[in-house]
């Protein structure tokens, strides 16, 4: 049952990024450019995302388990440390400078498009390279 | 504006099925990190996830859909760029889903911050490029 929601999950996400044009990296630059030829549509994005996901969050504080049973595994890190600030920072730039963020990097693998490929490369040696040097948080 | 909206309708779905469904968090960076730890069996959900993901571009195309994508073809900017993202996203903990979407979505001060702190670089970023005048 996790795994059938989780490959419901997945599929509805990347029918979302494509349909509503983020996994096309000019779409996102133009987003980001605000002082130059600012295209705000993508905020409908994000906006509505976060609502939906509002009202689920919220309802789930009335339950004591996941539909599927286990349990809700809720984020334990708070804390806003220099680790967060310095990670958003990086990834912002990297966001900045070709359009791509993960989730549409990885939407957009099966297009086979060698910059993807490109991408996706090093995004994984970025992620790799974090973790044999520095490691997961810990709360 | 609809299809940006219906897109978003979607993703927040998505989140929503995720975390009411099996009580986890869909962030892409979360995912990618434990494509490289399917040993451990709490993490397996990610992989189901991530083929759900990657089967998305196909099924959207054959439905007749149509999904344009205009992206820079310089490899240097393309790999600095997917370092830099892979590199904050992980010691960050999230990206745009993760924080983005689900932190802001239950109000988490830290994924706001992070949200913020992104958008602020990612804004920065462009706007220097555009500045150089194109050369990048």
């Amino acid at each position: 049952m996790n795994a059938i929601l989780a490959l419901v999950s997945g599929l509805l996400f990347g029918l979302g990024l494509l349909l509503s044009g983020m996994n096309d990296p000019a779409k996102v630059r133009a987003f980001l450019d605000i002082f130059g030829q600012w295209k705000p549509e993508l905020m409908a994005v994000m906006g509505a995302a976060v609502v939906v996901f509002f009202f689920a969050f919220h309802w789930s504080k009335g339950r004591s388990q996941p539909f599927a049973g286990g349990e809700f595994h809720l984020p334990s890190l708070q804390r806003i440390d220099v680790r967060l600030i310095v990670g958003a920072v990086l990834f912002g730039v990297g966001w900045g400078l070709v359009g791509l963020c993960p989730g549409p990097a990885l939407v957009d693998l099966l297009s086979f498009r060698p910059e993807i490929i490109w991408f996706l490369l090093a995004l994984i040696a970025g992620n790799r390279l974090a973790h044999w040097l520095i490691g997961p948080a810990r709360s | 504006m609809y299809s940006e909206l219906a897109g978003g309708l979607l993703i927040g779905l998505a989140a929503a099925v995720l975390w009411l469904g099996i009580g986890r968090i869909s962030g892409m960076t979360g995912v990618m990190s434990s494509l490289f730890a399917l040993n451990e069996p709490q993490r397996r959900w990610s992989l189901w996830f991530f083929i759900g993901l990657v089967a998305a571009y196909p099924l959207f195309h054959l439905a007749g859909a149509e999904a344009p994508m205009t992206i820079t073809d310089d490899p240097r900017l393309l790999i600095a760029a997917g370092l830099l993202v892979g590199f904050g996203t992980y010691i960050g903990n999230g990206c745009t889903s993760g924080h983005g979407v689900c932190g802001m979505g239950r109000l988490s001060l830290r994924s706001v911050t992070a949200t913020l702190v992104f958008m602020a670089a990612g804004i920065a970023t462009v706007a220097v490029m555009n500045q150089l005048g194109g050369s990048v």
